[in-house]
């Protein structure tokens, strides 16, 4: 069994994380922070298992990582999982999510921790590896993202133009306007006309 | 109106959206807490909005912000109701909004039932797999019990995705709702042999998760595995495989004969790394499990050992510790095998990275012997100097301790060289715990060894001096507690002795408030005094022992008045005692305490009192010293008294000795111990009677002589007892008594030259290696031969016998007859999994079966308020079934139940056909609005009814009663209230067909 997976970069911060135990808030992040400090003072060509991290499991546990560029990509599992084939699991996880965003960085999990999410719930289980091969990964999120935009058609429009607009990374002088104040602007607008 | 509509749809298009939040964050990094406390408060009024667009946006920023720690359980109900939505993508914010915040004990989890559920038949193969993967993360008891048969349906779905899920859903189910295990099994078991070899896989990873913790129930399915594992090609199915047989074979030795062949071939066969070491694994399990005599075992063993060199002579640093971690099993049955590349093992301790040579450590518990234990510690300690991380330093000195500490201390051969290593590893300074560890350890050679322990004690007057001379560190404070102890308990070497003692009182005054050490080196100090005195008086030298006496007390002087309690009332006792005897030896000495003399002007009065206790407890008369103790040296006894209170050894005492001591037959704990006197006699003995309210009379016609000896035995210990627990009374009795509070007395600081390159524990090495040296050349001849009689691990036993191991005390104390056989059952460990334990082979019997049927029904408080079980409907039908004819027509029913039930599958699958072409009926009747309620109401109906029998009257009523519901829905909006009604219904005892009766 999985126990937890994360995700998180040089400095800590955490980009994606997924319990399978349940842990409060607090307690997630100072897992987070503990997996952090041992992970991150290790050297890129020591080994990928590590024992202990007292907060998470016991003795059955092991944290089994792969360092990529800025980001760590930790799972916490137990003695029932194969070290290797997590290590391989990780490198698929990796490798979908480099297929989803075409060229994969830290900023695709910042902005889009949900599609990731989505990558990782079609892997991983409840806990429980469901999929390792990689086109059927993908072939089910296609599939999925699909409907979505089924959904979405024109109504949807509107909504992602203005989106477009606010990540078209506008100058300095319109995110001095303050967002939140155009609202108001655009209600006092047409009782102007009346 | 629509134009107010269409206003705040265009107004919520400026909404912060997830980028906008996430960019807002990283925009405002230097008071990101107020910007997201802010958000918050915008995300609130979000969720007041009708637009469930909205709602869903808000969502999405929550589940964001949970990631970053922030509690977003108050937003459950508006989870749910994003969740709840038609639309696909918002029920995918929703979900994964619940998987990451929701837990089995969450609130109002139990309003969710019926919309998974309703997920989980929904067409859209996604939505169902959208809800199985949100339900995994969240499941509770009553969400498993009520949805189990849903997901078993699930399970022979027509869509392999589908199926996969389900199955996988399905442990976590049992794990929740442990019932279902038995009802699934059959169909779990079918999966294993599914056309689709993702659900094949999942099949297996499940029946492994079970199997792990309760193998024995699953040793039927080996057959199966055995097939699956020499046919398949899924590598990742075949590890899971191989995993799970490593988990059986314990349990059925055949089992691992079969396996050795295939597992060999695949570790020959194949590529992946992964793979192999899997085997190898399981390969090392079956070893373990079967005891030698197979054939081929041996090569099975080296063929193992072999693949793992490999592993660990590459330069992967993953395949290096998996290897070292493989060699660590099979070095708990084959340690020989493993001692060949004590090589290995050694290089490995010097590699860079950290994990790996902690996996190198634990291998060396097993590869020490007698002959290379002071190698191996050797470089231990040189690896200790050189450590740099705490964790890895105090992981070798666990380890050091480990290793020469094992089976008794069987390894070590030279007890003096092991003080010496503890004396090393104290001066290293490492962490308190660990001083504690050397200070067990020196206590425990100190006691076990007999031999050793005139050098224990020197070496401990060195670790004194050293801790008086300087402040010690947190590790020496804890060893310093063992060393005072051993110094005063064994020393008899009078200058050691003579230069502890200032030491030892130097140390008790200094080094911090609470440490523990201090106390006892007072006390240390007063036995090796009381020693020394006995010593000078059996040569009669008075001048040494006046000297020794004013030392003592001058050094004691300031502990009469330090800051630590205990210090404090063991320096008082110690120089209360110390100046009666300065006083017999020279009464107008300076040194003596003023106070001290007025208080005792009759030094003999005071120790007759002493004695005196001691014949109360024995006579509970008072006669006072009589001639007994001859006087004689120059104190008149009085030294020889002192030193008797330290007098008598200490033996180890065995665990749990305490528990062992036998309950005396007479005595009975119930009984009161004095039925009349004894509540007034404790009440008043100090002070007079007060106002007799109770029962005064009765004190005073007390006869005192006329006690029966019963009554003097009880009264005596009721007194001891007191004593015991009064902390201002000096506990008198033996001189035992004063040792098990592991009071010492100490001694003479050592001077221990401080080498500073080498060790002082490689003298030892150097000196075996020579000696070793010339007794091989001498014994050659006759060693060969021992060996060639014993080839086994005995072959080196003689010469180790020669090497003179001292005696090691071994066990304990512990009372006559008991023995320390008997353990005590482990407490039960709180897991899921003890309640999976189940036999699956038996036959589901019909109790069983009703239950998993009856679980699709929530349960009162599950949302749907009726769904009372069935159970209860049948028993108010036996209740009332005075008539035959009703319990007939039950027992019909009941028999019809069972044979739908055994043939589950396929009963299942019809179920789910019927589900969906009612959907479809409800659909096209355009009622899409109550379409949710109605399918749980469809089930509700449904259900109970023995489909197996599906006569055209049946199919009639299910549609009246279907087109009923509607209507109904129509007519009462609130859902709870009719299904209440049908609850009501059934739990009447209506049955199925006169549904229509509504």
């Amino acid at each position: 069994m999985i126990k937890a997976i994360l995700v998180f970069n040089n400095h800590g911060k955490p980009r994606l994380s997924k319990f399978y135990q349940y842990f409060n808030e607090d307690m997630q992040q100072q897992i987070i922070k503990e997996t952090f400090q041992l992970v991150s003072k290790r050297d890129d060509n020591v080994c990928n298992f590590l024992e202990g991290g007292s907060l998470i499991g016991g003795s059955d546990y092991k944290l089994i990582y792969r360092h990529y560029a800025t980001l760590y990509f930790v799972f916490c599992v137990d003695s029932s999982e194969s070290e290797l084939g997590i290590l391989d699991l990780i490198q698929v996880f990796v490798e979908t999510l480099d297929k989803c965003f075409e060229n994969v960085c830290e900023l695709d999990l910042i902005f889009h921790a949900d599609a990731a999410h989505q990558v990782l719930d079609e892997l991983v289980m409840g806990g429980m590896v469901l999929q390792t091969n990689m086109a059927d990964i993908l072939c089910r999120l296609q599939e999925q993202n699909k409907m979505q935009k089924a959904e979405a058609g024109i109504s949807a429009a509107p909504a992602r133009a203005v989106s477009a607009v606010k990540s078209m990374n506008l100058p300095q002088q319109l995110r001095d306007m303050k967002l939140p104040d155009l609202p108001q602007a655009i209600k006092d607008f047409p009782v102007s006309l009346h | 109106m629509a134009l107010k509509k269409v206003k705040g749809n265009f107004e919520r298009m400026f909404d912060k959206n997830l980028t906008d939040l996430v960019r807002g964050i990283r925009n405002n990094k230097d008071n990101e807490s107020k910007y997201i406390a802010q958000c918050m408060e915008e995300i609130k009024v979000e969720l007041r909005q009708d637009n469930i667009a909205v709602k869903a946006n808000a969502v999405a920023k929550l589940t964001y912000l949970q990631m970053l720690g922030y509690d977003i359980s108050w937003a459950i109900f508006n989870i749910i109701e994003v969740m709840s939505s038609n639309k696909f993508t918002y029920k995918r914010i929703g979900y994964l909004a619940a998987s990451q915040s929701f837990h089995a004990d969450s609130e109002l989890l139990m309003l969710t039932t019926n919309m998974i559920r309703k997920d989980l038949n929904a067409q859209n193969q996604y939505e169902a797999g959208l809800a199985l993967s949100g339900l995994s993360c969240f499941i509770s008891h009553d969400l498993a019990r009520d949805l189990a048969n849903d997901i078993m349906t699930l399970m022979s779905s027509t869509k392999p995705y589908l199926r996969m899920k389900a199955v996988l859903m399905m442990y976590k189910v049992f794990l929740r709702y442990p019932e279902a295990l038995r009802p699934a099994f059959p169909k779990l078991k079918e999966k294993l042999e599914d056309p689709d070899p993702g659900v094949q896989s999942a099949a297996v990873n499940v029946v492994c998760e079970l199997a792990r913790k309760n193998p024995k129930n699953y040793l039927s399915l080996a057959p199966v595995f055995f097939k699956l594992m020499t046919t398949s090609t899924n590598n990742w199915m075949l590890i899971k495989i191989i995993k799970l047989f490593g988990a059986l074979t314990p349990l059925e030795p055949r089992l691992g004969k079969k396996l050795i062949e295939p597992l060999t071939n695949l570790i020959h066969s194949t590529s992946a790394m992964s793979l192999l070491y899997e085997c190898i694994n399981t390969v090392i399990a079956v070893l373990i499990s079967i005891s030698s005599g197979m054939p081929g075992h041996a090569a099975s063993v080296q063929l193992c050992v072999q693949k793992l060199r490999i592993l660990i002579e590459d330069s992967d640093q993953n395949l290096k510790y998996l290897g070292l971690l493989a060699m660590s099993r099979i070095l708990k049955s084959h340690p020989k095998s493993v001692q060949a590349h004590k090589d290995l093992v050694l290089a490995c301790l010097d590699d860079k990275d950290e994990s790996i040579r902690l996996r190198a450590l634990g291998l060396l518990y097993g590869m020490v012997s007698k002959k290379n234990l002071m190698e191996i510690v050797k470089k231990l300690m040189v690896h200790m100097d050189r450590a740099e991380g705490t964790l890895y330093r105090d992981e070798l000195l666990t380890r050091i301790i480990e290793i020469c500490s094992q089976n008794n201390y069987q390894h070590v051969v030279d007890f003096e060289w092991y003080v010496t290593v503890l004396t090393e590893l104290t001066e290293m300074e490492t962490s308190a715990k660990h001083g504690r560890m050397v200070a067990a350890q020196v206590t425990e050679v100190g006691a076990r060894v007999a031999e050793v322990r005139e050098f224990a004690a020197r070496e401990c007057g060195g670790l004194v001096a050293r801790a008086a001379a300087a402040p010690p560190g947190p590790a020496s404070k804890e060893v310093l507690y063992a060393a005072a102890y051993v110094l005063a308990e064994y020393c008899r070497e009078e200058t050691v002795m003579r230069e502890s003692v200032s030491g030892l009182l130097i140390c008790a005054g200094t080094g911090g408030g609470h440490m523990r050490a201090r106390a006892v080196c007072v006390h240390a100090a007063l036995k090796i005094v009381a020693n020394l005195l006995r010593l000078y008086e059996g040569r009669n030298d008075m001048d040494a022992a006046i000297a020794i006496l004013r030392e003592a007390l001058s050094g004691l002087r300031p502990l009469l008045c330090s800051e630590d309690m205990e210090v404090q009332e063991r320096a008082h006792n110690a120089s209360a005692l110390l100046a009666l005897v300065l006083r017999r030896l020279s009464p107008a000495d300076a040194a003596l305490p003023n106070v001290a003399l007025s208080d005792t002007a009759r030094p003999d009065s005071i120790l007759v009192e002493h004695q005196h206790t001691d014949e109360l407890e024995k006579e509970d008369n008072l006669d006072p010293i009589n001639g007994e103790s001859t006087p004689s040296g120059f104190s008149g006894g009085l030294i020889e008294e002192l030193a008797d209170l330290f007098d008598g050894e200490l033996k180890p005492v065995a665990p749990k000795a305490q528990k062992k001591v036998p309950m005396p037959a007479d005595l009975n704990l119930e009984q009161w111990l004095s039925h009349d006197h004894w509540s007034s006699e404790s009440s008043s003995s100090e002070g007079e009677p007060e106002a007799a309210v109770f029962a005064a009379p009765q004190r005073d016609a007390r006869p005192t002589a006329q006690f029966t000896p019963e009554e003097l035995a009880m009264l005596r210990e009721a007194r001891r007892q007191e004593q015991a627990n009064n902390p201002h009374y000096l506990k008198d009795d033996s001189p035992r008594s004063y040792q098990q509070d592991d009071i010492p007395i100490a001694e003479i600081a050592l001077e221990v030259p401080l080498q500073v390159h080498t060790k002082r524990s490689d003298k030892y090495l150097l000196s075996r290696e020579n000696s070793s040296k010339k007794k091989k050349e001498k014994r050659t001849s006759k060693k060969r031969k021992s060996k060639k009689d014993k080839p086994s691990s005995d072959s080196d036993s003689e010469e180790e016998a020669s090497l003179g191991r001292p005696a090691v005390a071994e066990g304990g104390e512990l009372p006559e007859g008991a023995a320390l056989s008997d353990e005590e059952p482990p407490p039960p460990p709180d897991d899921p999994h003890r309640a999976l334990d189940l036999d699956l082979d038996q036959p589901l019997r019909e109790e069983e079966l009703l239950t998993s049927r009856i679980n699709q029904y929530p349960s009162p408080e599950g949302g749907l308020l009726t769904k009372k079980s069935k159970s209860s409907k049948k028993n108010k039908i036996t209740d009332k079934g005075s008539g035959d004819k009703v319990s007939k027509k039950k027992k019909e029913k009941k028999s019809k139940q069972k044979s739908v039930d055994l043939m589950l599958p396929e009963v299942a699958k019809l179920h789910v056909e019927e589900d969906l072409l009612i959907e479809d009926l409800s659909k096209t009747n355009g009622k899409k609005s109550a379409k949710g309620s109605d399918e749980v109401e469809e089930a509700i109906l449904v259900e109970p009814h023995p489909k197996g029998t599906k006569t055209e009257k049946h199919k009639k009523s299910k549609k009246e009663s279907k087109d009923k519901d509607s209507k109904r829905n129509k007519s009462s909006s609130k859902k709870g209230k009719h299904e209440k009604k049908t609850g009501y219904e059934e739990a009447l005892g209506i049955s199925t067909p006169s549904k229509e009766v509504i």
